[in-house]
């Protein structure tokens, strides 16, 4: 007891320190005295209060904490169980993508947006699951595919005059060819270095964009890359010759909401789609390979498991889908420049990865949803704004080092008879 | 040639820098038989373990396994060639579960076509479920079958070592190379190990390779056994051969 008061105790003393120089607590010089200046007297109650909690909180927190235990039990955020149900888990698998349909019909439109941004984000989260959580290859440079996934979808449009459901396909294997080119040199490399390697990649994606102006328009980016259509039916006012507008179509008003919905749902379709593909490949022999390959290099290799092969395999497939998000984004923007590819980009993916938990596909979303909502949540905050996405990213670390929802064990049973 | 010699080293030397670890060391394994590598701490015996399974690439000499030269193949290839080997310090996939291991070493048996696993068509679902029963029917082999779903790194360590032989069988290999299988065992674990061993050899007709300290294990299942020390080697013969033998003993005991 003795010595959790005197823990309790230096807490407080800190809590005292730091809040007094937070809230503007001053040491002022008048004359030969030196004063202690505060704005207001409330300045001191709630220094007094903050103190007051920490010690108390500290004096007691075995005893909170055993509490906490026994009323939430073990582990707070794991999996309610009405999920581990299989019939049920099908259902709410239903209502939940029921629900993500209707969305865009009961939303407004600023939220519609958001929400497709925050499903590029889950798309890219996930392809970059694969490389990081599930194979372990600390990928730095994986904005770079996003980058090709984009310009390859302008670039076709712009010269070839390819559609959006032309070049979508070839967006993801031109990506995937990317993956496996750079890949390929660097893939005997592991850890730190890898990091470093695959970080020049991205930026080199990134300074050729800029720089091959001939080509790609450098820095002035390129324009006017049409919106995906719906079999031919284009969501604008007026269509290029020879299509039809969606409204005209179906004899409704022009609202150019439907645009947004449509782009929404789009986006909807390919991160189910990107979820269901990565679902089925984390419980087929390669998904089991590349958890293998980052736990134990050295036994697969004993095992007949060729590492450079799976851990390339990895870096393709993750490709291609940072090419697929890639092209959708650039058709949603219809303006795309190396400025949308830098480091920040990759930054926040990975940071993704790393806060839902690695390896885990429930947990790759909500982190990709916390981190695209949080900041528009936090717009008040003005400049703080980055200040406390980073306090929230160090907490998270402090309290939940595994991410949200770490992956959960076992993706294959054996069940008998 | 014999026609019975499954895997056969001649001349082996491995040299780091200025240490040759391993000197002109030969030996011969034929099908069915349990040979024993031993030597004192530090005499090699890992290092030829390492060059035979292609973990370190030697510095002279030549490996044959089944008559075909080994020594300038990766690991992985002449783990797929039917040579499988465990480690020291097991090496298991710690946090996947124990069915999940001996999935994961059946890698080159299962269907790695990508479309059909995405697409699950039927003879996809057929070779996994095949994967499955196998890697089944060896827990039960080795006594796990009821930690089947558990973490491997949350198993007993005796446990642990048995996990890691079933996961070379599942791989359906020709040549067992067990690296020190009974360090960190009490007696009766090593009992089992030695019961095992004996099974494997007669119900499998697998070949073994044992590196053991174990005297009294290496005593009773070798038919023959190579003895190294300092990285050269020293002696070889069946046991009764050896423990008879004056170097082997004052290679182990020292000098009078």
């Amino acid at each position: 007891m003795a010595s959790q008061l005197l823990h309790a105790g230096f807490s407080a003393g800190l809590t005292f320190l730091l809040g007094a120089s937070v809230l503007g607590v001053e040491l002022r010089s008048q004359g030969v005295n030196t004063i202690v200046a505060v704005e207001g007297p409330m300045t001191w109650l709630w220094l007094g209060v903050a103190v007051v909690i920490v010690f108390f909180h500290q004096l007691f927190r075995p005893r909170i904490e055993a509490l906490r235990r026994r009323t939430w039990g073990g582990s707070r955020f794991s999996l309610p169980p009405l999920l581990r149900n299989h019939a049920q888990r099908r259902l709410m698998i239903a209502l939940v993508i029921g629900a993500l349909l209707l969305f865009p019909f009961l939303a407004e439109r600023s939220a519609i947006d958001l929400a497709t941004l925050t499903l590029i984000y889950v798309m890219l989260g996930l392809g970059l699951n694969v490389v990081v959580g599930l194979a372990g290859l600390l990928d730095l440079g994986y904005v770079g595919f996003y980058a090709v996934g984009a310009y390859t979808y302008a670039l076709l449009n712009n010269y070839f005059g390819f559609s959006f459901w032309e070049a979508l396909p070839l967006a993801g294997i031109v990506t995937a060819l990317f993956g496996y080119l750079l890949g390929f040199p660097v893939l005997r490399l592991r850890g730190d270095y890898l990091a470093i390697v695959t970080l020049g990649f991205g930026e080199i994606i990134r300074i050729l964009l800029n720089n091959w102006t001939e080509l790609t328009g450098g820095p002035n980016g390129i324009s006017r890359i049409p919106k995906p259509t719906l079999f031919n039916l284009e969501f604008s006012r007026r269509a290029d010759e020879g299509n039809i507008p969606f409204h005209e179509f179906f004899g409704i008003p022009y609202d150019p909401s439907y645009k947004v919905m449509y782009l929404y749902i789009l986006a909807l379709l390919l991160s189910l789609a990107t979820v269901y593909v990565i679902y089925r490949l984390m419980r087929m022999p390669i998904g089991r390979a590349w958890e293998a390959l980052r736990e134990d290099d050295i036994a697969c290799r004993s095992l007949g498991l060729n590492p450079t092969g799976i851990k390339l395999s990895a870096f393709t497939i993750g490709a291609s889908f940072a090419g697929f998000a890639g092209a959708f984004f650039a058709a949603r923007q219809g303006f795309i420049s190396p400025e949308s590819f830098t480091f920040i980009e990759s930054a926040i993916v990975l940071a993704i990865v790393v806060l839902g938990g690695m390896g885990s596909q429930l947990g790759v979303i909500l982190a990709a949803i916390a981190m695209t909502l949080l900041p528009e949540i936090a717009r008040e905050f003005n400049e703080y704004r980055m200040l406390l996405f980073g306090l929230i990213m160090v907490m998270m670390m402090v309290w939940r080092p595994q991410g949200l929802l770490p992956l959960k064990r076992p993706q294959m049973e054996l069940k008998r008879g | 040639m014999a026609e019975s010699e499954l895997l056969s080293v001649r001349g082996l030397s491995m040299r780091f820098g200025g240490l040759l670890a391993v000197d002109q060391v030969s030996m011969e394994v034929r099908l069915g038989e349990v040979v024993s590598l031993i030597g004192p701490n530090g005499a090699g015996k890992t290092t030829v373990f390492n060059c035979i399974s292609g973990f370190y690439r030697p510095t002279s000499g030549e490996v044959l396994f089944k008559g075909r030269p080994m020594q300038r193949l990766p690991g992985f290839k002449i783990a797929r060639a039917g040579m499988v080997r465990t480690f020291q310090n097991v090496r298991l996939f710690k946090e996947m579960t124990v069915i999940e291991n001996l999935l994961v070493a059946q890698h080159m048996q299962a269907e790695r076509n990508l479309l059909k696993g995405l697409l699950l068509t039927k003879g996809y679902r057929r070779r996994e479920q095949e994967v499955m029963e196998r890697a089944a029917h060896w827990l039960e082999r080795v006594g796990l079958i009821d930690f089947a779903n558990r973490e491997a790194g949350n198993l007993a360590y005796g446990q642990q070592r048995r996990l890691e032989i079933a996961r070379c069988m599942v791989t359906q290999p020709r040549l067992l190379m067990l690296d020190e299988p009974a360090a960190g065992l009490n007696p009766n674990e090593t009992r089992d190990l030695n019961q095992m061993i004996v099974r494997l050899k007669q119900e499998e007709g697998i070949t073994v390779l044992l590196i053991e300290h174990d005297m009294s294990l290496v005593m009773d299942i070798s038919d023959r056994i190579y003895v190294v020390n300092q990285g050269k080697p020293l002696a070889d013969g069946t046991p009764e051969q050896i423990q008879r033998n004056p170097e082997v003993i004052k290679a182990y005991l020292g000098e009078e």
